[in-house]
Order: structure tokens, then sequence, then C-alpha cells
């Protein structure tokens, strides 16, 4: 039991960030009918701007670690924003009325480029983030088990609850959240009705980077390391995760997020750690095969 | 206040729009009437710039709106229910009503006033899915959606299509009241002719993708021709 519920916290530590990571996969495909293969890359970005600014940060001498953390969160999530703006405007945006596969294969390109990009400015060796939260709470203790939960993993799950519940709030009560559903739903109609459609996708694209630039600050801080090559795996499995919930589904994105973490810990726990990975994978082809709109993805029927 | 010229649109290779020249003035009511497939959609839609005109010329109050962007076109006071009526199906009627005051959000209690009072049945639908709505309803809801712009000129695609002879009635008369009550002009492009040049105070006859016929209203329902190849048979 106390083996069980550990692995349920680990399983929900990781399943939040997948979670975050996958929003912005089912949101840029919700609005322009793409996967932004690029955004792991992003998500990789975020890592290492949040570790850059770490260090930026420890130079200036503040103390407080929790103000640093806020801080190190506001700067990082406004320069990834800035990366996925320019990922859309430089790779996407001039394919827009291309043929279909076209984005999908710039996005690759982008993949690829942001790989190197990071390879060739950071090194490719693994890049270490001193541990700066340490502790936690013991919750129950039994045969010789603590089950624990560490500062680190509750500030990753507050983090994220209250992000999704923010971003929830813009998506379904503001004008902006209405444009994008607008534009997700009939783009020419959104532009008939005066909404600036390039300006929505461009948002859209800095929404998901920025909650990205948030999963690869709590990435750099659960495991302490990062390198250039972290976008592809996590990337991956986020997209699972948003194929699972169903892709284009925001509530069916944190469900998918949060299931692929759950899957991957217990898989780790009680089976084997190696094949994790696989455990994880084979999700996505169980899902594709049986239920290709995912669990919370919606079924078309219309009145027309 | 609307004044086109020359213009010339293609879907492809395909020549939709073959020279069209016409005028909108402030106050009026105009009707284009025409078959299926002779270009009313295309020239509507062609006036907020998607498909875009491959030549000739297109003003909005004296300004060149041949280029510009839909969502600025749109943004000069122009709203369109287009074909097909493009509700947004998954979103409630209210939001889509919100979506339609984009343009004017000042402007938006005011606007939703009035749609409620034209059209009750959208009050009592507000928190409905609009996919859900009767045909009927989704093309109040279009026009309702159209109207929370505060548009100084309304662009209306066949807004009796497929509906209940009642139902044709109640829309054309909030036509005439909104033209009558706040001078709003209104384009409207229908294959309901008798209906609709009835309403027009002027109208045009369009056959694949030419204007052969324009009068007033009375004239072109008296017009032989008119009266052989579009409403013989019908009323």
């Amino acid at each position: 039991m106390e083996y069980f519920l550990q692995q349920l916290i680990n399983g929900l530590t990781l399943g939040a960030i997948y979670g975050l990571i996958a929003i912005g996969y089912t949101m840029v495909y919700g609005i322009i009918g793409m996967i932004n293969f690029a955004h792991g890359d992003v998500f990789m970005i975020g890592a290492f701007i949040a570790i850059i600014a770490f260090a930026l940060v420890w130079t200036t001498g503040l103390a407080s670690i929790p103000l640093a953390i806020l801080l190190v969160l506001v700067v990082t999530m406004i320069f990834t924003a800035a990366y996925g703006w320019a990922v859309e405007r430089i790779a996407y945006r001039p394919l827009r009325g291309s043929f279909r596969l076209a984005p999908l294969i710039s996005a690759i390109g982008m993949s690829i480029f942001l790989q190197n990009y990071v390879q060739l400015l950071q090194g490719a060796r693994i890049k270490p983030l001193p541990p700066l939260i340490s502790g936690g709470v013991i919750l129950t203790e039994g045969n010789g088990f603590a089950v624990q939960l560490n500062y680190t993993q509750m500030i990753i799950i507050v983090v994220t609850v209250l992000l999704m519940a923010a971003f929830t709030l813009v998506i379904t009560r503001t004008a902006l959240g209405r444009a994008q559903r607008a534009c997700e739903q009939d783009r020419g109609m959104a532009a008939l009705l005066g909404i600036d459609v390039d300006r929505t996708i461009s948002l859209t694209f800095v929404m998901g980077a920025a909650l990205a630039a948030v999963a690869g600050l709590m990435f750099a801080l659960y495991y302490g390391v990062v390198d250039f090559f972290i976008g592809f795996l996590a990337g991956l499995k986020a997209f699972t995760a948003a194929v699972l919930g169903g892709i284009g589904s925001l509530p069916g994105a944190m469900l998918g997020g949060i299931l692929i973490g759950l899957i991957e810990a217990f898989w780790s726990g009680y089976f084997s750690v190696e094949y994790k990975d696989v455990a994880a994978f084979s999700i996505l082809v169980l899902v594709l095969i049986f239920r290709p709109t995912g669990l919370l993805g919606r079924p078309e029927v219309e009145k027309v | 206040m609307l004044s086109i010229a020359a213009l010339h649109t293609y879907y492809g290779h395909i020549e939709a729009l073959k020279g069209v020249d016409l005028e909108v003035n402030a106050g009026e009511i105009v009707a284009m009437i025409g078959a299926n497939g002779a270009g009313k959609s295309t020239l509507l839609m062609s006036i907020c710039g998607n498909p875009r005109a491959r030549s000739g010329r297109i003003l909005f109050e004296g300004r060149d709106i041949t280029r510009m962007p839909t969502f600025e076109i749109v943004r000069l006071g122009i709203a369109q229910s287009p074909e097909g009526r493009r509700i947004f199906p998954r979103m409630t009627v209210l939001e889509n009503l919100q979506i339609g005051a984009t343009t004017a959000p000042g402007r938006f209690e005011e606007g939703l006033a009035q749609v409620f009072r034209l059209f009750p049945r959208m009050e009592e639908r507000r928190q409905q899915r609009a996919g859900t709505l009767s045909g009927g309803e989704q093309q109040m809801l279009a026009i309702g959606r159209a109207l929370m712009s505060r548009p100084r000129l309304l662009l209306l695609d066949e807004p009796s299509l497929g509906l209940a002879p009642m139902v044709v009635k109640q829309i054309f008369q909030v036509i005439r009241d909104i033209n009558a009550s706040e001078g709003m002009t209104v384009f409207l492009v229908e294959q309901n002719a008798y209906h609709s040049l009835r309403l027009a105070h002027r109208g045009y006859v369009m056959v694949n993708g030419r204007i052969t016929m324009s009068g007033s209203g009375q004239e072109l329902l008296a017009n032989r021709e008119v009266r052989a190849a579009y409403l013989e048979g019908g009323h």
C-alpha cells in the first residue's frame, strides 16, 4: 500500500509535467490542425532558459528560494513564449494554405534545428541544476517504507493545478479564448467577424510555449539535469498524452498527461524501469487502434 | 456606400465573377437574384476579401477595400451572414453573439438587446449549444451575430434558404425593420426572387457571373424575363 501510494505521487508529478506540455500540442492541433513536432524542443528550450535564469539569479545574490523560483518562472515563460512565437512565424505561417503535409515537415525540421541550436550553444553534455529544494513530508510509514511527498513534487503539482485552472478560465471565459475556439471551428468565419486569425494563432503558440516553459522548469527542478535531447522523449510522451485524452480537447490533454504519468510510474514501480517507454507508447498504439478520438475527444455529430 | 467596378474573381481557373459593376447606396435594401451557381455568394464573399478579387475595384464609403485583409474590411462596418450560416456549432448562442461583437465590444449590451428584441427565441436559447438549434433558429443566430457588430452595411446570403414560409416571413420582416428604424443598408442575395424583390428598393439579376438586369424591385418584379426565369411556377 505504501509503495503504491509513493508511485501514485511520483506518477502525478510526472503526469503534471506531461500534461503541461500536452496542452501545447492539443491547442495547436485544435486551431490549425497540425502536430507541432517542435513543441517538445520548445519545452527543452524552456528547461535551458530556466537553468540559465537560475544561474543569473544566483549572481544577484537573491537569498529567498521561493522568490528566486518565481522570478525564474516568469523569465522562463516570457523567453520561451518568444521562441514559440518565432517558431510559428518562421516555420509555419509562410506555409499556411500550402498542402497539409508541408507544415508537418517544417515542424520536424524545426525540431532538428532547435536541438542542434542548443547543442551548438550549450554543448552536448548534460547540464546540472544543483538541488534547490530539499526535504519533504512523510505522509505515512509502514512495513519499513516511508511515503514521501517532497517539496519539489508539491510545487510541481500545485503550480500545474493553478496554471491549468487559470488556463481553462482564459479559454472558456475571455474574448481571446472565444476567438481561439472560433478559429478552431471555422477560421474563415472568424475572420469574417473581425477576428485577426493570424494574431490568434500566434497567441496560441505563445500560450502553449509558456506552459511548456513551466514544464521545462519543473523538469529541471525535479531531475536536476537537462540536455539538448530531453525534448524528444518528453515531447513524444506528451503527444501520446494529448492523443490519449483526445487531440484537440483541453481537459483531454490534462487527463491524458496524468494517465501517461501514472502508467509510467506504476510500470516502473511494479514491472521494469527499462520498459517504461514501451508501456507509454503501447498506449499510443492501442488508443490509435481502438479509440482514435481519444478519451475525451468528440465524435463529430453536428446538425447542419 | 458600396461601389463595385469591373470585379473579376476566380476559383482556381474558373472565372466565377466576370466583370461585375454595382452600387449600393446608404439606407437602401438591394437584392441580387440569380440561380444556383450564378456567382451571388462569391460576390458577397469577394466584398469581404475571401476569395480575393483578381481584378476590379471595391469601394466602401469611398475607401478602396479591394486588397484589405478580411478582418480589417469588416472592422470598417460591414457584416455578413454568409452562405450556409456558419454559426459556431460547439459554442453557445450567447458566445456566438459575443464573437459577433468582436469589432464593437463597447456596444455589446446595445447589440444584444436589439438581437433579443428582434429574435426573442435567441434569448430563450442563449445558453444552448448553437449546433443543436433548428435551421430557422440557426439562420436567426447568423443574422443576429452579424448585427452584433453594429454594421452600417449588412450582407445577407440567402436568408430564406431551407426555411419554412412562416420563418421566411419573420426574417424578411426583421430586415425591413432594421432598415426602416436604423437606416441600416442591406445587400442581400437570394434565390427567392419574389420575397426579396418585394422587400428591396432596388435589385440586380445575375446570370453566370454577370449582371444582366437591374432596376427597382417593382420594375424587376414586373419584368417579363424575370418573371419567366425566376417567378413562374412559384407564388
